[in-house]
């Protein structure tokens, strides 16, 4: 199992959801976990209905294995100070540059400088060890930027060769890579069931294949239940609409006569079957499509009640019990 | 009537958007469709410009990262960055559309300020190659740009315009001048060209600052980089007159009168959270909001039955599979008149299928169909709430509701359905009689 597990997909299709819960389902009895996330949206804490994470690394929940769950939301500006400390000995005057705008300036013109700063900084928590020589995070899950991002995002070493082409962040940018194509990283992606998630997916993996990223794992979040299958669906097309009149009624639901309550029901209950059965063939395709990509597939439901964090752990569950963890 | 089904009639919105008087005024030049990522603004802009045109007037739609089959079906997936007009359209107007590109729009502001010999430098600047080809805010800036090209040029008596994928609705309205003041900033300006502040006496001891920060980001960016921004800004400076300056313009475009903003949302809890903070920074920038564009609604025509009597009607009907059902006569009677369109089931079903009720798969397919139902009065009124929370805040706004259909939307006749739709104002359910 890799240590640093990053989590991507398109955006809005759960890739914070599905970080956190797999933070949770990773960290088993006596086991630590580090969820880390990037884009500085505190998403993680309001996921756990906590206050906003400071930069700094915390205990944010026990998981229904027994381990603990640490979050970090890595802010670009501190890190990056972080690190002039140090490689430069900045002291004051490191503030003095925030205080400018500098920082500010430089991750401005310089984006792939965030992104080995973001990186950066998730790798050294995978290498972390203890005095004991331990690790300090059994895993790191981080809360990644969307597909069209990540192949990018995780090859910032491209990108700052060009910026620095020597000293201190060089190197710092080749260690990361190191880490980073190593089979020490896993990419998941998550999707919806649906076309262009699908297909970003597909574009996505393709991408990260070529830039020689380990790919995982694919996870299909937000799976609706399958109420009626393809047969199914089938003899309901072929059911006379009294059969289904009477059926209503005898179940109590009013008269089965034209014009009764069980009656009314009947085409509005049909259409809805009606829709179902189009969504359900989409559905179908797209799962032939990720079928054919070759990677494990794990499928998460979409929870009706709403996101809440009794709901989270029921995800993270899942994730352990299809042996994601 | 169950406290749920109450709620599926109650009235939600305070007030129902009327779409057409507004897309038929001659009075209104320009609406911007906003709204967080993946909402709908680029189908809901189409949408609406081929209504506009449709109902008699010379539209231009101006769509950014449209599918690629919807920007097919509108003959706009060659990226010219101009508009093409739109075939197909019905009516006496006319519809126009494009397709924003960023950096072929950034090279014409180029080419058209600066003489032959300076704008190649700057097109040829590493700087400018980053920043045109996506630096952040650089895509709103542009389209922001290119609205005031289509403005200016004083063709069309509609523009409609799309907003770029982002997460926040917001940064269609910030990105630009961000972007303006960075460029056209203080800091840009001291980090690139500290020299100058040479004999300036109260300037010293920044100066110092400077030389030593602009020796710790050349290090940390490579010398080099930071030339080309200088390279760059000074080659801009003496041609473009301001980046600020620009996005002030345009920007006071959508203050002007004749312009109308949409704000497209999910119901969700995040996408109308957005909505919201939209809605309330509009008010503040005296920027005239028309609406809000609900997309995505879901509804059932069988909106009386809750989701508790469904499941509950579903379990009796599992536990009890092979009672016989009463009624068979009249029901079979009813059948007969009764082969509305939409619904695939023909009314001579009956005769193949023998008597309906010896089937004992029918109570399981009608317990399947109960819980389908319960499935959806479960979405809804997760919607319903959602949709409440946002009216409680925004009364005084008004609201149209697009259904969501079960294929995405990707030709003309889909657009115009949306258009009918959002014209509509109230997602079309199919009829329900009354109790
Ligand atoms: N399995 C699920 N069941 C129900 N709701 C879910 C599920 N997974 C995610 N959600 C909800 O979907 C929304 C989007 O999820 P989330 O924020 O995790 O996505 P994201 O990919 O991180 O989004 P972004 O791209 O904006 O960062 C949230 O409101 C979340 O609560
Ligand atoms: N009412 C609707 N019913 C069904 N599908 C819809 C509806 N409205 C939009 N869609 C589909 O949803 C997808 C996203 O829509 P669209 O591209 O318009 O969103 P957007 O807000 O422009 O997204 P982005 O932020 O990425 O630019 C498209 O596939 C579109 O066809
Ligand atoms: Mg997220
Ligand atoms: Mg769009």
């Amino acid at each position: 199992m890799s240590r640093l597990q990053v989590v991507s997909g398109k955006g809005g299709t759960g890739k914070t959801t599905v970080a956190a819960a797999l933070a949770l389902a990773l960290a088993d009895e006596g086991k630590r976990t580090l969820l880390v996330e990037v884009e500085g949206r505190q998403g993680i804490a309001q996921l756990f209905e906590t206050e906003a994470l400071p930069y700094e690394e915390r205990k944010i929940a026990v998981a229904p294995g027994g381990g603990e769950v640490y979050a970090l939301a890595i802010d670009p500006e501190l890190a990056l100070l972080d690190y002039l400390q140090m490689f430069y000995k900045l002291g004051g005057a490191g503030r003095a540059l925030k205080k400018l705008g500098a920082i500010d300036f430089a991750t401005t013109i310089a984006p792939g400088l965030r992104d080995v700063l973001l990186t950066g900084k998730a790798c050294e928590a995978v290498r972390r060890k203890e005095k004991s020589g331990r690790f300090a995070y059994d895993y790191v899950v981080m809360d990644a930027p969307p597909t069209g991002r990540i192949t990018r995002f995780l090859n910032v070493n491209d990108e700052v060769a060009g910026l620095a082409k020597i000293g201190p962040i060089h190197n710092q940018a080749q260690a990361v890579m190191r880490v980073l194509k190593s089979p020490e990283t896993a990419v998941h992606l998550v999707t919806l069931l649906e076309e262009m998630p699908v297909q970003e997916t597909a574009d996505g993996i393709a991408e990260l294949r070529a830039a020689k990223l380990p790919v995982g794992r694919v996870i299909v979040n937000m799976v609706r239940p399958e109420v009626l299958d393809a047969a199914e669906l089938e003899l309901v097309r072929g059911t006379a609409r009294s059969s289904f009149a009477q059926t209503l009624s005898a179940a109590g639901l009013g008269g089965a006569r034209r014009g009764g309550h069980a009656e009314r029901l009947v085409d509005p209950l049909l259409a809805q079957a009606e829709e179902y059965a189009e969504r359900y063939a989409l559905e179908h395709e797209q799962r032939a499509v990720l079928g054919e990509l070759g990677l494990p597939l794990h499928e998460l439901p979409l929870l009706a009640e709403g996101m809440d964090l009794a709901g989270l752990y029921q995800l993270a569950k899942e994730l352990r019990k299809q042996g994601m963890s | 009537m169950s406290p749920d089904a109450e709620r599926q009639h109650r009235i939600s919105p305070a007030r129902v958007l009327d779409l057409d008087p507004l897309l038929d005024d001659p009075a209104t030049r320009i609406v911007v469709c906003c709204g967080s990522g993946g909402v709908g603004k680029t189908t809901t802009a189409a949408a609406l410009g081929l209504r506009a045109a449709e109902r008699g007037r010379k539209v231009v739609v101006l769509t950014i990262d449209p599918a690629r089959r919807l920007a097919q079906s509108m003959g706009i997936d060659s990226l010219d960055n101009t508009p093409r007009r739109v075939k197909g359209v019905e009516g006496a107007g006319e519809l126009h559309a494009m397709m924003l590109d960023m950096k072929r729009t950034f090279d014409e502001i180029v080419e058209a300020h600066a003489d032959p010999a300076r704008a190649s430098a700057i097109l040829g600047n590493p700087f400018y190659q980053s920043l045109s080809a996506g630096f952040a805010g650089t895509q709103e800036y542009m389209a922001m740009e290119k609205l005031g090209q289509l403005r200016a040029r004083d063709e069309w008596d509609l523009i409609v315009v799309d907003t770029p994928p982002s997460r926040s609705a917001l940064d269609f309205l910030d990105a630009p001048k961000r972007l303006g003041s960075f460029l056209d900033g203080r800091l840009i300006r001291l980090l690139t060209a500290p020299a100058k502040l040479g004999g300036r006496a109260g300037m010293k001891f920044l100066n110092v600052g400077m030389s030593m920060m602009t020796g710790t980001l050349g290090k940390l960016l490579g010398g080099q980089l930071l030339k080309d921004v200088q390279t760059f800004i000074s080659a801009m400076d003496t041609t473009f007159g301001g980046f600020r300056t620009r996005a002030d313009a345009t920007y006071k475009l959508l203050q002007a009168p004749g312009t109308a903003f949409l704000v497209v949302a999910a119901p969700e809890r995040d996408a109308l959270r957005e909505a919201a903070y939209f809605v309330e920074r509009l008010a503040a920038e005296d920027m005239p909001l028309a609406g809000l564009v609900l997309n995505r609604v879901h509804g059932s025509g069988a909106a009386r039955l809750s989701a508790e009597r469904a499941l509950a009607a579903a379990e009796d009907l599992d536990h009890a599979s092979d009672r016989p059902a009463e009624n068979l006569e009249e029901a079979r009677i009813v059948d007969q008149e009764d082969g509305k369109a939409g619904v695939r089931n023909s009314p001579d079903t009956d005769g193949s299928s023998g008597s309906p009720t010896s089937d004992p798969t029918v109570p399981q397919l009608t317990a399947g169909l109960l819980r389908l139902h319960a499935e959806r009065m479960q979405l809804l009124s997760r919607e319903q709430r959602t949709r409440d929370r946002f009216t409680a805040l925004h009364p005084e706004v008004a609201v149209a509701e697009v259904a969501a259909l079960p294929g995405d939307v990707h030709d003309l006749a889909g657009l115009r359905d949306i258009g009918a739709r959002l014209a509509a104002g109230r997602p079309e359910l199919p009829q329900t009689a009354e109790e």
